[in-house]
């Protein structure tokens, strides 16, 4: 009996991920509703987007309220270089995404270094501010971002039926990119770092823990995908505005989602992203009501934070460890 | 020239809001080292029952005040003791940050639901007057938001050196523990602190529902413009606060007035990034617990 868990402990969480997998690359071609795959898409793209602030907020313990700034930049960036050129085949701006995703990040390096000499609570400050300056930026820099009026991309070629297709699979290519990089960052020397600037900076960077190099690190691969799911989203919707590419209620979803499935774990962001963003998109589409969702959001994230405030697989996992050293 | 000494006066003027409105930031930062994201969100909830009652019963607003101070009061100290006094100690810091932006998201919500999205003002008959000194223009409101400012803060500051509440805050802020062991009733002092820091938002409230035109998100303009003004006052002193309201208030304003009214709010992070670079621990704070 004890054998037969031990294997399925080696090999269970692999297969039940390529099965969960194969079920995200058959969904859009079994569902005929064309909501159902926009749900999904958003889906995706909030479990990207989680698992990439899980590298900077969970395993490193910086909290960062700035990241929906990185996302709008990414958006702003792929928007601004396709509005003057034709789409084509309609498949050109998926593969200006990484060079997109690699500068963006050249900008969150500076930015990163200057607002990680400050820890937790200020650094969320910190950063929640950068997410009103580029806000404003947004706003103000009408020549190249059109202010208010906002920029528009060519709308994507794809046929009626199936437009939702290509995006989908898309935001599916950036949680898996995103997941890749949370595992490889928890099993290297770079997990191991940041594990020990969230337990005890200074006692890490005493014994000899390169803490600056590990925290920008963590900080730049997060923004990568951050950025990239930025520039899926703005030609989804070939039209964007500041106020809802730079939108403090994304980053504050994106903190939700890895604080409701756990910080710090690999699989804790997903988890959150596929309980909280299909509900918020169905409350959208069934409603059309933004304000139910603010209210939706406040009081899950005082549920989430007084009931299990190290989110649900942590707790979960530790119930069945109980349970099992009680058996 | 004219123009520039014009946009200190209105500078000074504006900020006096802004050292009424980053007071009870600093004051609930420094009780119980909370940095509160709902201190926006309730002002502008303090602004929207300021014109209900203004509206609805011809309340002038400085007189709903008196009001509306109790009942946010009321809610400061509810959302310490139900919401933020449970968390766990060990990341307490970060816990609250996102709970008070929780009831930031939640206050937003509620008047969103009741009051929707379109702008209003507060306009009492008084609020386009103003009177000339020497040429430069007051405002009537503005002086009397500066003078109401200067009230508020003078009681929050007779009520923290002499009153023996004000004691047991202040022994709250220094040492906790010690507090504790000495009879200060700790909770119940956090829970008070953020009630009063609650209910300066009220006499914030009427005031910028007077002075600019709001709706439900509004928070959103003042949460960055209050955290910086708290960062360079340094976290948690409120002589601070004052001073860098000025400092922000004419800086913003001088801008606004020279450059373009457009890049105002830049002054803001422009002051933010400099303090941060150059002195983290703000004018007048001291280094805190490894924060900075």
């Amino acid at each position: 009996m004890r054998r037969r868990l031990g294997r399925y402990r080696r090999y269970g969480p692999g297969l039940a991920g390529l099965a969960g997998l194969a079920a995200l690359v058959v969904f859009p071609l079994a569902v005929s509703a064309p909501w159902l795959v926009t749900v999904g898409l958003f889906t995706l793209m909030y479990a990207a987007l989680a698992s990439a602030w899980n590298l900077v907020g969970g395993y490193a313990g910086y909290p960062s309220l700035g990241h929906a700034a990185f996302f709008g930049m990414g958006a702003y960036a792929e928007a601004i270089w396709w509005t003057h050129r034709t789409a084509g085949s309609g498949y050109g701006p998926f593969w200006t995404l990484p060079p997109i995703g690699l500068a963006v990040a050249a900008v969150a390096v500076p930015v990163a270094w200057i607002a990680m000499r400050t820890r937790t609570d200020v650094f969320a400050i910190v950063t929640i501010t950068f997410l009103f300056v580029v806000q404003t930026l947004a706003f103000n820099l009408r020549g190249l971002t059109g202010g208010a009026q906002g920029v528009a991309m060519p709308v994507a070629p794809f046929t009626p039926a199936t437009f939702e297709r290509p995006f989908y699979y898309a935001m599916l290519a950036l949680l898996l990119l995103a997941l890749a990089m949370s595992y490889g960052v928890l099993h290297s020397r770079l997990g191991l770092a940041l594990t020990a600037v969230r337990g005890d900076e200074d006692k890490a960077r005493s014994v000899g823990v390169p803490v600056g190099a590990a925290k920008l690190t963590a900080f730049a691969l997060s923004v990568v995908v951050t950025a990239m799911a930025g520039g899926v989203w703005a030609y989804y919707l070939s039209f964007i505005y500041p106020q809802f590419a730079i939108d403090p209620l994304l980053s504050i979803g994106m903190v939700l989602m890895v604080f409701l499935g756990g910080r710090g774990t690999l699989w804790g962001p997903v988890l959150g992203a596929f309980v909280v963003a299909p509900a918020q998109q169905y409350l959208a589409y069934r409603f059309g009501a933004s304000q139910l969702y603010l209210l939706a959001y406040a009081a899950l994230f005082v549920v989430v934070m007084l009931v299990m405030p190290r989110g649900a697989l942590p707790t979960l996992r530790d119930r069945i460890r109980r349970a099992e050293a009680r058996a | 020239m004219h123009e520039a000494v014009q946009a200190v006066i209105l500078g000074v003027l504006t900020g006096g809001v802004y050292a009424l409105m980053a007071s009870g930031q600093t004051l609930i930062f420094g009780v119980m080292k909370v940095v509160n994201l709902a201190q926006g969100a309730l002002v502008i909830l303090a602004a929207f029952l300021s014109h209900s009652l203004f509206t609805a019963w011809g309340v002038d607003p400085f007189l709903s005040v008196l009001i509306i101070a109790p009942l946010m009061f009321a809610l400061g100290a509810a959302v310490q003791w139900l919401l933020l006094r449970p968390l766990h100690q060990d990341d307490a810091a970060l816990l609250s940050l996102l709970v008070t932006f929780a009831v930031a998201l939640g206050i937003e919500g509620a008047l969103t639901v009741v009051y929707h999205t379109d702008y209003r003002t507060t306009r009492p008959a008084y609020v386009d007057r103003s009177w000339r000194i020497a040429g430069y223009q007051v405002g009537e409101v503005r002086l009397a938001a500066f003078a109401l400012s200067l009230i508020t803060l003078g009681g929050l500051w007779m009520l923290l050196s002499r009153t023996r509440f004000g004691r047991s805050v202040r022994a709250t802020v220094q040492n906790p523990v010690a507090a504790r062991l000495l009879g200060v009733e700790t909770a119940r002092v956090a829970a008070l602190g953020f009630g009063l820091g609650a209910a300066t938002a009220a006499a914030a409230g009427a005031v910028y529902g007077m002075v600019y035109s709001f709706n439900p998100n509004s928070h959103y303009d003042l949460i960055s413009r209050l955290l910086s003004v708290v960062i360079l006052g340094g976290l948690g002193s409120l002589g601070g606060t004052v001073v860098a309201a000025l400092v922000m208030g004419v800086a913003s304003s001088l801008v606004g007035a020279l450059a373009s009214p457009v890049w105002s709010d830049f002054s803001f992070f422009v002051v933010l990034l400099a303090v941060l670079l150059l002195r983290p621990q703000g004018l007048f704070g001291a280094r805190l617990r490894g924060a900075l």
